[in-house]
């Protein structure tokens, strides 16, 4: 089923979209990961021009996690003052963002800076977040206790003046350790065209040490709403957003996101940060592999 | 001299019209419409060639189309690998890169013409003139030009059809070329040249509007036309096919 893209310039199978949107809406309900990680090299690689790709996927995003939201919303699992606090970074971080991405383009290293970032920061938090769930699943199959969790923030964050508190992450800290985190991510949206979900995830369970239950629904509702600043973003200045990509892609994902919300309720947690840290790691290896052995183009086109 | 006299009375020969033939091209479509259903398009492009009194050649002639896309103004770079990172090193910039180039001939270009004749007629697509405007040598221009080749061609954007033009009695020819579904909108034009002992002795041209229409249309010139608008439908539709689906699923 070949449809036209009015924006990309090509016909692409629709059915292959809306599968590809399923599968990421399935992470992005079970981890709370937006996915555009993954939706923006796929699209890429499938053929659809990397702005178009960013742009449209960011919109994607949005529409897995508004169902996401409103399930965890619906069970409590939502920390709004941490989420607000999140957003305000997440879009100074865009806006930024935007002023970097520029810059980088017109020194012509803009997929060299985007293959290191993706690289350096999938590597790491993918290899932090396997140490660690392997030695959850090592001490669960044992039968041995799993070490009295004590969830503690990292030392830098309680060194930071001015403390609030955010009773469902169960936390007394600092709202600047949040702001600055959401500027993080909100940069990598605008520069990579994904949620920032697999940087908040672990960013707010190791650095700022938030209760489990609350990361989720928290990461998913500050994704949402940054998503939706970025598209605009996107919107107005590159002009790249497919609304008919986006719509395929939407199908899928937000069916998606549905399934894994349920699952996500079913499997052990344990298992789920295993295999998070699997995808993660294996994105982050094939990007390795287009910068240090052979890229899939030598040359590139930019029209001007 | 004897060459450089025939070449003078040929070229006087081509003005008064008299004595040469002429072609008579048309297309199977002097409007492409792109929509939703548009994989790209297969183009007939046929005519006649009228000779002076009827009388045909003793040597057939042959025949080549070239079917051209709005030209680009492109930045082009080159990957190398430095300290084990391939980075963006070597760049280009050509002014006037066809976005759309498709050329099929009744035999092979180089059995039809000579390297020059091809160049100014830009048979082929490695003798396209890109009109380069950055400070490059010889050798980097052509590597650059043989990439640009490299991915138009497997984007379906540059096709070569060598041998395809079937010419039916020496006087009705017709040749199919393939429109990719990636083709910019514009004005494409196609050109046909009739070829006599490696010489072009009339050549023709057809137009043809390439344009999205319909929901096509309308989408291209809202996300151009109006952004905010259509960012804030973007959103939109997103929120809601999210909430809708949330929505139903708790049903469920």
């Amino acid at each position: 089923m070949d449809l036209y893209l009015p924006i990309a310039n090509l016909s692409v199978n629709a059915l292959v979209i809306i599968g590809l949107g399923g599968l990421v809406g399935l992470l992005s309900g079970m981890f709370g990961v937006g996915g555009g990680f993954l939706t923006t090299p796929l699209l890429i690689f499938y053929g659809i021009p990397p702005t178009v790709a960013a742009a449209s996927a960011a919109s994607q995003v949005t529409g897995a996690s508004v169902s996401g939201v409103v399930t965890h919303m619906s069970r409590g699992t939502v920390d709004f003052r941490m989420g607000g606090v999140l957003i305000a970074g997440g879009i100074v971080g865009a806006g930024m963002g935007v002023f970097i991405f520029r810059l980088l383009q017109s020194l012509g290293q803009i997929d060299t800076v985007i293959g290191i970032l993706y690289v350096l920061m999938l590597g790491g938090i993918g290899g932090l977040m396997a140490k660690e769930s392997i030695q959850a699943l090592i001490a669960l199959k044992t039968g041995r206790k799993p070490q009295a969790s004590k969830r503690r923030h990292h030392p830098l964050v309680a060194a930071l003046p001015m403390r609030w508190r955010f009773y469902r992450s169960g936390l007394y800290i600092s709202p600047l350790a949040p702001f600055l985190l959401g500027m993080a991510t909100g940069i990598l949206t605008m520069l990579l065209g994904v949620g920032g979900g697999f940087i908040l995830v672990p960013a707010m369970l190791y650095l700022l040490g938030m209760t489990t239950q609350s990361v989720v629904g928290t990461s998913l509702f500050q994704i949402l709403f940054v998503t939706m600043a970025t598209t605009m973003m996107h919107a107005m200045t590159t002009k790249a957003v497919d609304l008919v990509l986006a719509m395929l892609l939407l199908i899928g994902s937000v069916t998606g996101a549905q399934i894994g919300t349920r699952l996500s309720m079913k499997l052990r947690p344990e298992y789920l940060r295993v295999l998070l840290a699997a995808i993660v790691l294996l994105v982050a290896a094939r990007m390795a592999l287009g910068l240090g052995w052979r890229p899939d183009e030598i040359f590139t086109i930019e029209v001007r | 001299m004897l060459r450089r006299a025939s070449a003078l009375i040929a070229a006087l020969l081509l003005l008064t019209g008299a004595d040469e033939p002429q072609l008579v091209p048309d297309v199977s479509q002097r409007e492409v419409q792109i929509l939703y259903s548009f994989t790209g398009a297969d183009l007939l492009l046929f005519g006649a060639i009228v000779y002076p009194g009827g009388v045909r050649p003793d040597k057939p002639a042959d025949i080549v189309v070239v079917l051209k896309g709005p030209e680009q103004s492109i930045q082009m770079r080159e990957k190398q690998k430095v300290a084990g990172i391939w980075v963006n090193a070597d760049s280009a910039r050509f002014e006037s890169a066809p976005s759309f180039y498709a050329m099929a001939s009744s035999r092979p270009i180089s059995q039809i013409v000579d390297e020059r004749t091809a160049a100014i007629y830009e048979l082929g697509v490695d003798k396209l003139q890109l009109s380069p405007s950055s400070l490059n040598d010889s050798a980097e221009l052509n590597r650059f030009q043989a990439g640009l080749v490299d991915l138009r061609d497997r984007a379906g954007l540059f096709v070569e059809r060598q041998g395809t033009v079937e010419i039916t009695d020496g006087v009705l020819y017709r040749a199919r070329l393939p429109l990719s579904a990636r083709v910019i909108v514009g004005d494409y034009t196609a050109e046909t040249f009739l070829v006599q002992d490696g010489r072009v002795v009339a050549a023709a041209v057809r137009d043809i509007t390439v344009r999205k229409s319909g929901f096509e249309q309308f989408m291209a010139v809202a996300a151009e036309d109006w952004p905010f608008l259509y960012g804030l439908t973007a959103i939109a539709i997103a929120v809601a096919m999210g909430w809708a689906a949330g929505a139903i699923a708790r049903r469920i």
